[in-house]
């Protein structure tokens, strides 16, 4: 086992699948000399050289597209977005290209790229540098749609997500690329769990809090101040946001019988939405309330000195916890 | 006609291409193209632009060490390119409309900015620095090249109505890439929109050299797209004050777009965020030191005997005066409360959006009943 922060557990994952793989190569706006700006590709430009890691033209349609090419010739594109705010000049490639070439030519041809992007606020950004765009994605038919949470994860699910047939929208929480965390460099790949799976990152009886990617840190630290009141929460990483592990959900909710999902994207539309009915959907008769949502407000993503009151905090998730428990809570009159 | 070669946008070849009225060492050099275009400008108006590019270069300092200081979330620095920016926003007239990116510094300046300006977007207080009707230019763009199309749209609407007034757009060499750029330009050509491109190729696209987005120099596509262009030395006030007017001209005048490449270099880092020593040399950065636009027009301007250690003393002393404004408004802001975040989503009453605002409003006045 290593420590490695989730950003060098990324790169990791990245120069492994390179390794293992020459049809791996990887494209995006300063990957090569700079390293990315997050320096997630340190290095894989003097090992791999620039035929593999190509340093592109600023235009993101262009990256991705490109991508739709090389996968045409058999390669294994991974695509840095440099921020989630300028994956929409290539929203039309993904949603249009990546994820319907495999249905159209039924099965003929593969669209095995990566697209990964820095994703998601809490670092004080300027515009359009802290969106939460997963709700598009996961909406798309033909994508799969991964957040990581932890560095070990970010290892494993990233050389998964290059070494499947399918596209694969992975998004990396930027507030955790300087969080370490055990990562076992060695294990192999066809041991570890499937990328698709959920997983119970704490035990507990009285709720359930489903939620992915930094939320998962909040989730845990609510957990925490919950047990001190006599509450046991069982969180759960979802880890793919398309498909959604919707047995291992249910599992656990037929043990709780009450649910909050918190994710930062705001709320109309959004992931817990969709989670929600499904749960609904499938678990009604073990439901002892109402499910909840914990979100972002449904405005655009503040500016960074308001940002605090847009990301759910430990506080609304125990607030929304109180509330599936038929607690005395803090948002009266809001049942309605 | 036989095939021709394209030139190669190196460096070094960049600026023997370009247009140029003063040469690094501040000698006036004869330019047919350009000349006319300055023919009224006097000393004072000289000094007038020295004061302008000295006063950003402190501005500029002084964001740096706002951010470096915790002040500023980040900053986008524009050393070196003060007389792209100044020659180029000076030539405008006050009801003109400007769309810029988010390194304009030096064009807000000139349109009037106020000292919390430069920095209210950068600290975070607010998306939008300032107010677009008051500068007549539009938020600062952060998602590259979206500004143009913007800047063809408002210069439609010029058209429309007959109106001597002229949309301006700046960009980079990056952004050139980007196909709202390349679509911007294909519209401003169909509908002859009065519009004039500005593209500050500073040569780097954070680390991507301006040859990864173009084989050939920048001015060159334009004529393609049907649009008439001139490249002229960005680090020389006069030429882009020149090649602004000479643009503006054509558009107002109803000949339809106009195109400038700017060839400058950008001095520092490419936001505050960023670090040039990972794929900059030294050798390169230094060479353009020596063309420093500032030192330029300072050393035309003292050979002519026209700056005196007085005025240049005197300038000093404004920006820092503006530079202590910057810093003051900077400090003095007041960060607005929760429920600001729910401001200016929409224009009409959402009920949606307000039943949310209730909720989190009753959320948080449980804390104060429980206090
Ligand atoms: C659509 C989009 N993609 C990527 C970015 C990230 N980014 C910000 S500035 C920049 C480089 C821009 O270079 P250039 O257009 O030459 O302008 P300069 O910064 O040099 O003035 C990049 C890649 C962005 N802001 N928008």
């Amino acid at each position: 086992m290593t420590q490695l922060t989730l950003g060098k557990a990324l790169g990791a994952g990245l120069r492994q699948a390179m390794r293992d793989d020459e049809k791996v190569v990887l494209l995006g706006e300063d990957i090569g000399k700079l390293g990315g700006v997050f320096r997630i590709t340190d290095g894989l430009l003097d090992e791999f050289g620039a035929a593999r890691v190509i340093d592109t033209p600023l235009a993101e349609s262009g990256i991705v597209g490109t991508a739709v090419g090389l996968a045409f010739r058999g390669y294994r594109p991974v695509v840095e977005i440099q921020f989630d705010g300028f994956v929409y000049p290539a929203f039309d490639q993904i949603v249009s290209q990546v994820a319907k070439l495999h249905y159209r030519t039924q099965g003929r041809v593969k669209m095995p790229v990566t697209i990964r992007i820095p994703w998601a606020g809490g670092i004080g950004a300027a515009e359009h540098h802290s969106e939460s765009p997963e709700a598009y994605f996961a909406h798309t038919a033909g994508l799969r749609v991964i957040a990581v949470s932890n560095p070990e994860d970010a290892y494993r699910s990233l050389r998964q997500a290059i070494a499947s047939d399918d596209p694969v929208v992975f998004f990396e929480p930027k507030r955790l690329y300087h969080h370490k965390g055990e990562v076992d460099l060695d294990a192999p790949l066809a041991d570890a769990p499937p990328m698709g799976l959920a997983r119970v990152v704490r035990p507990g009886t009285d709720a359930t809090v489903l939620t992915y990617g930094a939320m998962v840190g909040t989730a845990l630290q609510a957990a925490e101040a919950a047990e001190d009141e006599g509450i046991a929460l069982e969180v759960v990483d979802l880890r793919s946001l398309s498909p959604v592990d919707y047995d291992s959900v249910a599992a656990s909710v037929r043990k709780t019988g009450r649910v909050v999902v918190a994710h930062e994207a705001s709320r109309e539309a959004g992931l817990a939405a969709e989670v929600i009915a499904s749960v609904t959907e499938r678990c009604f008769e073990y439901l002892e309330s109402a499910p909840l949502r914990v979100t972002g407000h449904d405005v655009p993503y503040p500016p960074a000195k308001l940002e605090k009151y847009h990301l759910p905090d430990l506080d609304r998730i125990l607030d929304a916890v109180d509330r599936v428990l038929d607690r005395p809570h803090s948002l009266t009159g809001a049942d309605a | 006609m036989s095939p021709q070669t394209t030139p190669i946008a190196d460096t070094a070849q960049d600026l023997e291409l370009s247009e140029r009225i003063l040469a690094p060492d501040g000698s006036r050099m004869p330019n047919a193209r350009l000349d006319a275009f300055v023919a009224d400008v006097d000393a004072a108006q000289l000094r007038a632009l020295h004061r302008d590019m000295v006063v950003l270069r402190r501005i500029d300092a002084e964001g740096v060490a706002l951010q470096r200081q915790g002040q500023l979330g980040l900053w986008a620095p524009c050393q070196g390119q003060e007389a792209a920016q100044i020659g180029t926003a000076r030539a405008l007239d006050p009801q003109d409309y400007v769309f810029p990116s988010y390194r304009e510094t030096g064009v807000i300046y000139a349109r009037g900015a106020q000292p919390g300006d430069y920095v209210r977007m950068w600290r975070g207080e607010e998306g939008a620095a300032y107010d677009p009707a008051a500068l007549r230019v539009a938020p600062l763009q952060i998602i590259i090249g979206a500004q143009t199309l913007h800047a063809v749209g408002y210069a439609l609407g010029i058209r429309h109505e007959n109106a001597p007034e002229v949309a301006v757009t700046y960009f980079g060499d990056g952004a050139t890439s980007q196909g709202d750029v390349n679509e911007a330009m294909i519209f401003a050509a169909s509908y002859q929109a009065p519009v004039v491109f500005v593209c500050q190729n500073n040569h780097w696209a954070i680390s991507e050299p301006v040859t990864v987005q173009s084989q050939y120099p920048i001015a060159g596509r334009a004529p393609g797209f049907g649009i008439p262009s001139l490249r002229v030395d960005g680090n020389d006030v006069l030429a882009c004050l020149a090649a602004m007017r000479w643009a503006l001209e054509h558009a107002r005048s109803g000949k339809g777009p106009a195109y400038i490449e700017a060839v400058t270099y950008r001095m520092g880092p490419h936001t505050t965020a960023d670090d040039p020593t990972r794929y900059r040399d030294d050798a390169e950065w230094e060479s353009w030191r020596d063309r420093d636009p500032i030192a330029r027009l300072e050393a035309h301007l003292r050979a002519s005997g026209d700056l005196t250690d007085e005025h240049v003393a005197e300038t000093q002393a404004a920006a820092d005066a503006v530079a202590k404004e910057m810093r003051a408004a900077c400090l003095g802001m007041v960060t607005r409360p929760p429920l600001a975040v729910f401001d200016g989503v929409y224009a009409e009453p959402h009920t949606g959006l307000e039943r949310q605002r209730d909720e989190y409003a009753a959320y948080l006045a449980s804390f104060e009943s429980e206090a």
